[in-house]
Parts: structure tokens; sequence; C-alpha cells
């Protein structure tokens, strides 16, 4: 069947740039406000799952050429890695860390190692809801 | 509120066991997704619904909320999450190989093989 | 190394990610999944001998001081677990390289078991109740991918069937966490023990506890929750029926042990009374599926449910001798049940049924696998010297000691039960002439299949005859269940 989705695919062109856009800011949010990896994550899964109801399945491979398996792997790896770190210091594991820095354009910034176990969650998130949905989509 | 809640997740409850003993395979999966969002709700409850400030602490705020139920329901909606999705992707492949989604023709037994 | 408690459940997690980079490759998968699983097991053995050395291990992740973070418990049981589940691990592992076939191990078959490992491991030294939750979850959704990998016709019927048992038992279990956090407040577990002594067990904790023993009753099968399992556990292939017939019914096991000797101890005339009538029920209902099948697996299947029983009815007895008797028994039954699932892989694999009435005759042509099955068989059934024995021994004496003369008689008998349908697999399948032709099989396949449930048989042999060596470490975990204030004061320090 034809369809024409002009309007639909014109529409996805730019609000998948806003969602993604508004993620991340969700995804920087989190540690002290709502928000954080797996909120942005689900966010940025959603708005793949638009790009893949505008246009099909291959287009979207075409356009996000990740293997998204792969990318749950490396979340894992990032939370893992990030948790385990504590045991190399010798305090439990899980022990967080974090302190202000002064980094230029940003000014005085409060970094915390929670936010690269956060960045795991996120690639977690997106790379496991996209392989179901490709596995389920791709049959049809 | 605390009734309100409990008449609530109790709705939810019986939707629930009713979907889920129903045949066809997408009624049960909903009905298992509203067990859970019956128990979340429960969570909730249970944890005390008090407290108007939320959990972080700043000057003068004494009568925040229990931070614990969210945190613990926001791991069980993860997990919930993760579960229906596999169980839907399972629904969809069992419906392609047997044809059909009427739990009681996929009952099965060891002469059916 | 106050992570050290951690190691067996870190080391499978981390090497069940990198083997998701290696999807193709089957070769480097085996190879990581073997070094996983040994470099786990050897951390494990450390952790079991730094238990017994400086007594129980307790972290609370993150830094938080103790009942507000999330505690890992390392107690004797929970140690002697995790190693028992890691040694199983790799000779399933290895019997794996020759069975399972291509098509699966390229489907993430090996980091599958590594995330159940991660999880059972998780579960077992968790100190946390709704953590428990969650490791729960970890090896559910694991063994869910486990179970209908392959995508058989009858895996995904059977699957869908366990998936959903669990979902609901799932939901039960948040229910209750939920129920208990609002008696207590308090979600560590020694916590939870000790605020529960303060206000004596009123009647609604032991509405909690029978719901703690409905959820994990359903998990570790107990009469008349175990409806779900002899279906599922019979779909998918060996070595993942011995894996879940070995692990997975031991976690909900140890979870009820745990929380009937940490937390509903007041009320022991009811909980442990209810608990003890089931797992006799249990007995009899697996001794009836024991006897009522002519299908291998069946058989074994239903043996799993007669050992759930068995253990849990020693630990009911909340005595001495009764709870060291279980736990002797929970050890001896996950390394014999291991062992009897993959010797009757082998048997399967040779006669390429495993229907008993067609087959015959095998003890001509492959003696040493019916000498060892049968030597397994007694173990199970618990002849002396061997394995079983000593465990149900000390149940029986449990029983008797706290007076529950007629139900340790019926413990007993069902040894005779257990005896008599392990046998039954030897006579029909060994003895007489073969029924029909075999199929042509690979002599070099059987033989590495036969290695690792050869290595486990002789494993449960120095079990049973190095009892007196392995005793202070069963009066270790012994003493904690019987003591919940040395597991409080080793958490809340």
């Amino acid at each position: 069947m034809k369809t024409n989705d002009v309007i639909l695919q014109t529409t996805t062109k730019l609000v998948f740039f806003i969602i993604f856009l508004f993620s991340i800011h969700i995804f920087f949010a989190g540690h002290y406000t709502p928000g954080g990896g797996f909120v942005g994550g689900l966010l940025t899964t959603g708005a793949i799952i638009l790009l893949l109801l505008a246009f099909d399945l291959k287009t979207v491979q075409k356009a996000l050429p990740f293997n998204f398996t792969i990318m749950t792997g490396i979340g894992l790896l990032l939370a893992l890695g990030t948790a385990s770190g504590s045991i190399f210091f010798n305090v439990p594991f899980f022990t967080h860390a974090f302190d202000d820095f002064t980094l230029p354009l940003f000014g005085v910034t409060s970094l915390h190692t929670a936010m690269i176990f956060d960045a795991g969650v996120f690639l977690v998130v997106v790379g496991s809801a996209i392989t179901i949905i490709q596995s389920i989509g791709g049959d049809s | 509120m605390e009734l309100l809640m409990a008449i609530l997740i109790g709705v939810l409850f019986t939707a629930a066991v009713y979907l889920i003993l129903s045949r066809s395979i997408l009624k049960i999966i909903i009905g298992t997704g509203l067990l859970s969002h019956g128990a979340h709700l429960l969570i909730l409850t249970m944890g005390g619904l008090g407290g108007s400030a939320p959990p972080v602490l700043s000057d003068g705020v004494t009568d925040f909320a229990d931070p614990l139920p969210q945190a613990l329901i926001l791991t069980a909606i993860v997990i919930s999450f993760g579960v229906t999705a596999f169980i839907l992707v399972l629904a969809y492949r069992a419906y392609a190989v047997h044809k059909t989604d009427d739990m009681n023709q996929l009952k099965g037994n060891d002469e059916h093989d | 190394m106050i992570n050290l408690l951690l190691f067996p459940i870190i080391l499978p997690f981390f090497f069940a990610i990198l083997l998701l980079f290696f999807k193709e490759k089957i070769r480097t998968q085996r190879i990581l999944t073997l070094i996983g699983v040994v470099v786990s097991l050897a951390s494990s053995l450390v952790l079991l001998w730094t238990v017994k050395t400086e007594g129980i291990q307790a972290i609370t992740l993150g830094s938080w001081p103790a009942p507000f973070g999330i505690s890992m418990v390392s107690d004797m049981l929970s140690a002697l677990l995790v190693t028992t589940t890691l040694l199983l691990t790799l000779f399933i592992v290895i019997y794996s390289f020759t069975s399972i076939g291509e098509e699966r191990e390229r489907y993430f078959y090996y980091p599958a078991i590594l995330f159940m490992v991660t999880g059972v491991n998780g579960a077992f030294t968790t100190g946390d109740i709704f953590n428990m939750f969650v490791f729960f979850e970890v090896l559910l959704i694991a063994s869910y991918i486990l179970i209908v990998l392959g995508g058989t016709k009858k895996q995904l019927r059977e699957s869908l069937k366990y998936i959903l048992v669990n979902v609901i038992s799932s939901a039960l279990f948040v229910i209750t966490v939920a129920y208990l956090y609002s008696v207590v407040g308090t979600l560590n577990m020694a916590d939870i023990s000790v605020k529960i002594s303060e206000v004596n067990q009123p009647g609604i904790i032991t509405v909690i506890a029978v719901l703690f023993l409905i959820v994990f009753g359903i998990k570790g099968s107990i009469f008349p929750l175990y409806f779900w399992l002899p279906g599922s556990y019979a779909a998918p292939p060996i070595p993942v029926l011995a894996l879940f017939g070995a692990l997975l019914t031991k976690v909900g096991i140890y979870a009820i042990m745990r929380t009937y000797t940490l937390f509903f101890i007041h009320n022991t005339g009811f909980t442990h009374e209810i608990l003890m009538i089931l797992s006799i029920l249990t007995i009899i209902a697996g001794c009836i599926g024991a006897l009522a099948y002519f299908d291998l697996k069946q058989i074994i299947i239903y043996n799993i449910v007669i050992a759930v029983g068995v253990i849990l009815f020693g630990a009911s007895q909340m005595n001495e001798a009764g709870m060291s008797g279980a736990v002797f028994y929970l050890i001896h039954d996950m390394l014999i049940k291991g062992a009897l699932f993959l010797l009757i892989g082998v048997i399967i694999y040779i006669t390429g049924t495993s229907n008993l009435r067609k087959m015959g005759g095998l003890m001509k042509t492959h003696a040493p696998l019916g000498w060892f099955y049968l030597i397994a068989a007694f173990g199970l059934a618990g002849i002396p010297p061997l394995s079983g024995f000593i465990g149900k021994l000390l149940i029986v004496q449990g029983a008797f000691e706290a007076g529950n003369i007629w139900s340790g008689i019926i413990v007993l008998a069902s040894s005779l039960v257990v005896l008599l349908s392990v046998m039954r697999i030897f006579i029909y399948a060994f003895w007489g002439e073969s029924k029909v032709a075999l199929p042509k099989t690979n002599r070099k396949t059987y033989n590495r299949l036969m290695a690792p449930a050869l290595v486990l048989v002789v494993l449960t042999i120095v079990y049973g005859i190095g009892t007196e060596w392995l005793l202070p470490f069963m009066t270790d975990a012994t003493d904690v269940l019987l003591q919940p204030s040395i597991y409080i004061d080793a958490v809340l320090k």
C-alpha cells in the first residue's frame, strides 16, 4: 500500500531534533531535578520510533547506522565500570564521587560519577528498546 | 485519600484478574500490565501518602514525602516495562508459529508435539 | 578487600556484557564464558574461605550507613550456595559446548546463562528484601530468554505459561514487600528482623509471612504451587533444564529459609507448621508424579519437587539437626540434580528419545554410563555413604527431636519412592534387549558429553565421603540460621 505521508515525514524531520534535544536536556537535568538517564533514554527512543513510523525500517537504519545490541553492551559496560571504579579505591561498590570544577564556557560546574552511570543507563534503554522494536517490526 | 487509593487498587486488581483469566494472549498481557500498575500504586499508598514537599533537603522543610516508595516504584516500573516488552515479542512469535492466540488451544500435552 | 563478596556477582555480569560484543564469534564466546565462570568460581572460593576465617562479610552499597543503603551480606549459607552455583555452571557450560548447537549459541545463549548466574548469586547474597526482588527479576528475565531460545513450537507454548506464572508471582512479591514496608518501615533484612522482634510479630506480620510463602513457593515449587514446573521445565534442551532444575527452585527455597529463620520466628507454631504440612504434601505430590511418568525428563523433574519438600521440611523443624540437614541436603541436591540431568541428557542423546518404553539394553553398549548413572541414582536416594544420606539422616533426626514422628517417617518413605523411580529408569534403559535400533551417534560427542557429567558425579561422591570435613562449614551456616542475632550484628555493626 502506498500512502502519501508527506506531512508526517516533514514534521518528523523537524520534531525528531526537538525531542532529541529535549531528551539531552532531561538527561543532564537529572541529578538534582526530575529527569535522568532512563527518562532521557525513553524520550530518545520515542523520537526514533517516530522516525520508524514516518519512514521505514531500512531508511532509518541507513540514517542511524548503529548496532543497537552493541549500544546496549556499551551502556552496560559504562554503568558497571562506573560502579566498579569504587573497588579500586577500596570503598563500597557504587560509592559515587563528585566535586565542583571550573570549566571554560560553563563556569563552576558540579561533576558527578553518577552522570557516567546515567549515560550508561541512557544507552541501555535506547539500545534495548530499539532492539525490541526492530525484532518485532523487522518480520512483517 | 487512602480509602480512595485502596478502592482504585482493588478495581485495578479485579480488572487484572478478569483479563488474565481470559483466553486471548493479548488480553492476558494487558492484565499483567494492570496487575503491576496496581502493585505500584499499592507501594505508594503503603509508604504513606503524607508529606507535601519533595524529599530534597532545604531550609525550613520538615514535612517531606518518603522517597523510598518512589524509588521502589521506579525500579518496579522499569522491570515491568522490560518484562512486558519481552512477553509482547514472545506472544507475537508464538502467534506466528502456532497460528492462534487462544490459550485453550495452546494447552498442549506430550502427545501433541 | 571489602568488595570481595560482590565479585561472584560482578564478574559473571561483566563477562556477560563482554559476550554481547561477540555475537557471531562462537569460539570467542565459549572461551570468554569459560574464563568468566572459572574466574568467578575462584573468587567465590576465596570468599568462602574468608567467610570461614573472618565471619560474615557485609557491605552497604554506595557508602550509605547500614539500614539505609542496600546491604549485601555473605554468610556461610550464601557463600556455600554461591560457590555451588558457579561450580555447577562451569560443568553445564562445558556440557553445552557440545550439546546446545550453534544456532542457540549465536543467539545469546552464554550471555543469558551468565546474566542468570548474576541474578542467582545476587539473590543469594543480598541483604535487602527489595533488592532480592530485583535480583529475582534479573535471573527470571535471563531464564525467560533461556527457556524460549531455539523457538520450537513446544518451547514457545510452555514459555508463555512460565512467564505468566512468574510475572504474577513477581507482582505478588512487590505487593508483599509493600505490606511489609508499611508495617516495619524498612527494607534492610537485618533491620526488618530487629523491628519485628520489637513489635513481637502481631497478626499482620504472620499474614505477610504466609504471603511470602506463596511468593517464594511459586518460585520454589511447593505444593500446591508447583503446577507450572513439570510442563515448563520439560520444554528447553537438557543443559538449560539442568541449570533450571539445579538452581532456580533453590533460589526460592533459599528465600523461604532466609525469611523464615530471620523474620518470622516469633509465631512458629503457626507459620512453621504450615511450612511443614505443605512440605510433606509437596513430597507426596512429587512422589506420585515421579512414579506416574514414563518420560526420563518428567521423572527427574518430579524428583526436584520431592527434594524441595525434603529441604523445606528440614528447615521447618527449627532445630539444629533439622536445619543442618536442610543445608546439607540443599547443596547435595544442587550437585546431584545437575549430575543426573546431564546423565539423562547423554541417555537421550544416545537413544534419541526420552520415552522409557522405547529404550533398553544400553548396558551392553554403554556400560560406564550405566554404572555412573547408578551411583548418581543411589546418591539421590540417599544410600550411605553417598551424598544424600547425611542430609536426610539429619533431617529425620531433627523431625524426631521435634516430635514429628509421622512426618519423619513419610520423609524416610519418600526415599524409597525416589529410589524406585530412578531405578525404574535404570532397569528400563540399561537392562534387557534394545527395542529399537539406536540412532547413529558420534563416539567423540558422546565422550565430550560424558566428561562433565562424570566429574560432577565424582564430586557428589566426594561430597558424600567428605562429610566429616565439610561439617565445620555446615555448622557455621546452621548457626547463622538458628541465631539471627549473628546475622543482625554483622550487618548493623
